[in-house]
């Protein structure tokens, strides 16, 4: 093993369900990157914040090459509101150097804690996916090395871009970003909380909510079918500095206090806290968009067994009946969720060849790894996903099928034929390989 | 203070960059001084977007000393003048071979001491002609005992302490400029890669450069980053030789 990668045991994927030893390096420029993927035993992949909850940004038979290190602003056009970094900036520090200046980027995903990179490698999307759609809707150009030294800038319309954008890392490592940015009238949110007691009532909610709001999602206590839902527009106030984390879960519980005992009691706590009417309040980008930014490392309270994530998506025509029966099944199994969000998407579609967002509704719920039992329940979900003719969000998998992959991506084949060689993922070894 | 005029030596280390993004958060002109141009022109480029009313680059291997005088001269001259001196690059060397290879003991000397003494004492007469300004020379914990495990390194550290040390009493005769000793412990950064960083001792980059940006400010004349070295290394030396060398620290 050269020494330009260290075997790293405190590396391990969000979720901590599967925890396989890496072996990483930590670049901290582009001319250091051809060498690497050289000396990498075996094949590379490029991974950033480790924000992917299963096995997409894990490879146990090579090397991860980090890209943190590689942060740097390179370009940025505040007239044409146009921004070039390289791939291991966080979405975070860009947006503490947008916000000032009345800039954003045109959607975030629920966490700041990713870098430009993996917000491209995973098409991510966020609460306004309705207006502004996926991320790759805004990149406009980006850098790409493969492990044949071949260094490529790809535009829009190109094959190769198509399969970058969701591409899971696959594609080349990702050297730059150029994204377009949005316009922001400040660096607060006015943010109304409705609750709903039906799954019915919230997609009432969602449809009413659409064309008025920027930013909306609903969180659900699955148990009850009831929940509520929050949605906001950016406000004309003052920048607001966001909150950084104050709370900090620095290690893992030997026993979780996620646990079905306490679930109960936690629901019932934030649906009261949540529900005292339409509440309407103005807070910070930070604390609308990125909640749980605020509790480092809050990951680690499922404690050393980890969870499972399961996000899906279902068509618009079935999105009602599939959401019901979503629900319904977890419920019955009486498997609790302590983070299900339900949120619909709307029609502006990415070039991603391999994008995950489609116009309907999406559901995403995480299982403390308590074993077999919640297995088989993920393994039911895909299958009234995959009925509904909708498809599991790789970013959060660790466990889907390659069937399910196969039958949710129309475009897997093309995407496969894509792929740069010296490069992949456990996730790829798992699913990609047995579905093609 | 905005605006304020920096030469920074060893400017592309992990600590060094961070550093320097806070400098470029004040507004401050910059003078970024390490062997690889390209890699500087690439950090010029983002701290100019973060801030900085100026940034000017130079290719120098800085293990070349004899002209030190000269250079900072230059330095401080296409940024107007100078309020502060950076002093960040070293390299961690290879004790094993330090101990076998002479010529590899030589280099991890000459680096980490002799060229950074050089360079420090041209930045103080500089300093000290002006009559205001501050020198900071970043060093480690592991100048305050000699230990098995990295003496070489830390010889050359301590020998920088001292040096640094004795610089701030010089200094402070004639009032106006200052010297400052920073000690860190374990960071986070490409240096260390190949030990074991997990544990509450270890801090990333950008916390050990706030330490820095701090000491430049006010305090001194060592300064231990975080505080709490300040304690661990008065156990670490008060340990008696006997039962020390039952460790292999």
């Amino acid at each position: 093993m050269s020494e330009a990668f260290a075997p790293d045991p405190a590396f391990r994927s969000w979720g901590g369900a599967i925890r396989p030893l890496q072996h990483v390096g930590r670049p901290r420029f582009r001319d250091q990157l051809p060498d690497l993927l050289q000396q990498a035993p075996g094949s590379a992949l490029a991974v950033g914040m480790g924000r992917s909850y299963g096995d997409s940004g894990l490879n146990s038979s090579g090397a991860l090459i980090e890209m943190t290190g590689l942060d740097r602003l390179i370009a940025f056009d505040g007239e044409a509101r146009t921004l070039r970094a390289e791939a291991g900036t966080t979405l975070e520090s860009l947006m503490r150097f947008l916000a000032p200046r009345g800039l954003f980027t045109t959607t975030t995903p629920g966490t700041a804690q990713v870098t430009l990179g993996g917000a491209v490698a995973n098409d991510v999307h966020g609460k306004n996916h309705h207006a502004a759609g996926a991320f790759g809707c805004a990149v406009r150009r980006l850098g790409l090395l493969r492990t044949s030294g071949e260094r490529l800038e790809l535009a829009p319309g190109e094959p190769l871009f198509a399969a970058t954008i969701g591409g899971l890392g696959l594609t080349g490592v990702i050297e730059w970003v150029e994204i377009d940015l949005a316009a922001i009238p400040g660096a607060a949110i006015d943010n109304e909380d409705v609750p709903f007691g039906s799954s019915a009532e919230f997609f009432a909610l969602a449809r009413e909510s659409a064309q008025a709001f920027e930013h909306t999602a609903a969180w659900v206590d699955v148990s009850r079918g009831r929940g509520v839902f929050s949605r906001g527009n950016w406000a004309p106030a003052a920048a607001a500095a966001p909150r950084r984390g104050r709370l900090a879960a620095p290690f893992e519980p030997p026993i979780s206090p996620l646990n079905p005992l306490t679930l109960r009691a936690f629901n019932e706590l934030v649906f009261m806290v949540k529900s005292r009417g339409a509440k309407q309040r103005t807070v910070s980008y930070a604390q609308a968009l990125h909640p749980l930014d605020g509790v480092t490392g809050w990951n680690r309270l499922y404690g050393r067994r980890g969870f499972w994530q399961h996000q899906s998506v279902v068509p618009a025509a079935n999105a009602e009946d599939a959401v019901g029966a979503l629900l319904k099944t977890v419920a019955a199994a009486g498997e609790g969720s302590f983070l299900t969000v339900l949120k619909t998407f709307g029609s502006r579609a990415s070039p991603g060849l391999m994008s995950f967002p489609m116009e309907g509704a999406t559901l995403a719920m995480d299982f403390p790894a308590r074993g077999e039992g919640v297995l088989r329940l993920m393994d039911r979900l895909d299958a009234i996903v995959r009925e509904a003719g909708g498809r599991i969000y790789v970013a959060k998998d660790g466990r889907m099928s390659a069937e399910t992959m196969r039958a949710g991506y129309p475009r897997l084949e093309e995407f496969m034929g894509l792929l740069d060689p010296g490069l992949a993922s456990d996730f790829q070894r798992r699913v990609l390989e047995a579905a093609a | 203070m905005s605006g304020e005029r920096a030469v920074i030596l060893g400017a592309l280390s992990a600590i060094a960059e961070e550093t320097a993004r806070l400098l470029a958060a004040e507004g401050a002109r910059l003078c970024l001084v390490a062997r690889n141009a390209e890699r500087l022109q690439a950090l010029a480029a983002d701290l100019r977007l973060r801030g900085a009313a100026q940034v000017e680059t130079a290719a120098h291997d800085l293990a070349q000393a004899d002209d030190a005088p000269a250079k900072l001269a230059e330095w401080a001259g296409a940024l107007g003048g100078l309020e502060e001196v950076y002093v960040f690059y070293g390299a961690l060397g290879d004790q094993a071979r330090s101990e076998r290879e002479p010529a590899a003991a030589r280099e991890a000397i000459d680096v980490n001491f002799t060229s950074q003494a050089l360079w420090s004492l041209a930045a103080a007469n500089m300093l000290e002609a002006q009559g205001a300004g501050a020198l900071v020379i970043v060093s480690s914990v592991a100048g305050d005992r000699g230990r098995m495990s990295n003496y070489v390194y830390g010889a050359a550290k301590g020998g920088m302490s001292i040096l640094g040390q004795g610089l701030a009493h010089r200094l402070a005769q004639a009032g106006g400029a200052r010297a400052v000793v920073v000690k860190l412990g374990f960071v986070r950064t490409p240096m260390t890669a190949g030990m074991n960083r997990s544990g509450p001792l270890w801090v990333d980059a950008s916390t050990a450069a706030r330490a820095v940006r701090e000491a430049a400010r006010k305090g001194g004349p060592v300064v231990y980053a975080p505080w709490f070295w300040r304690f661990i290394l008065l156990a670490i030396r008060l340990t008696p030789a006997a039962i020390f060398h039952k460790t292999r620290l």
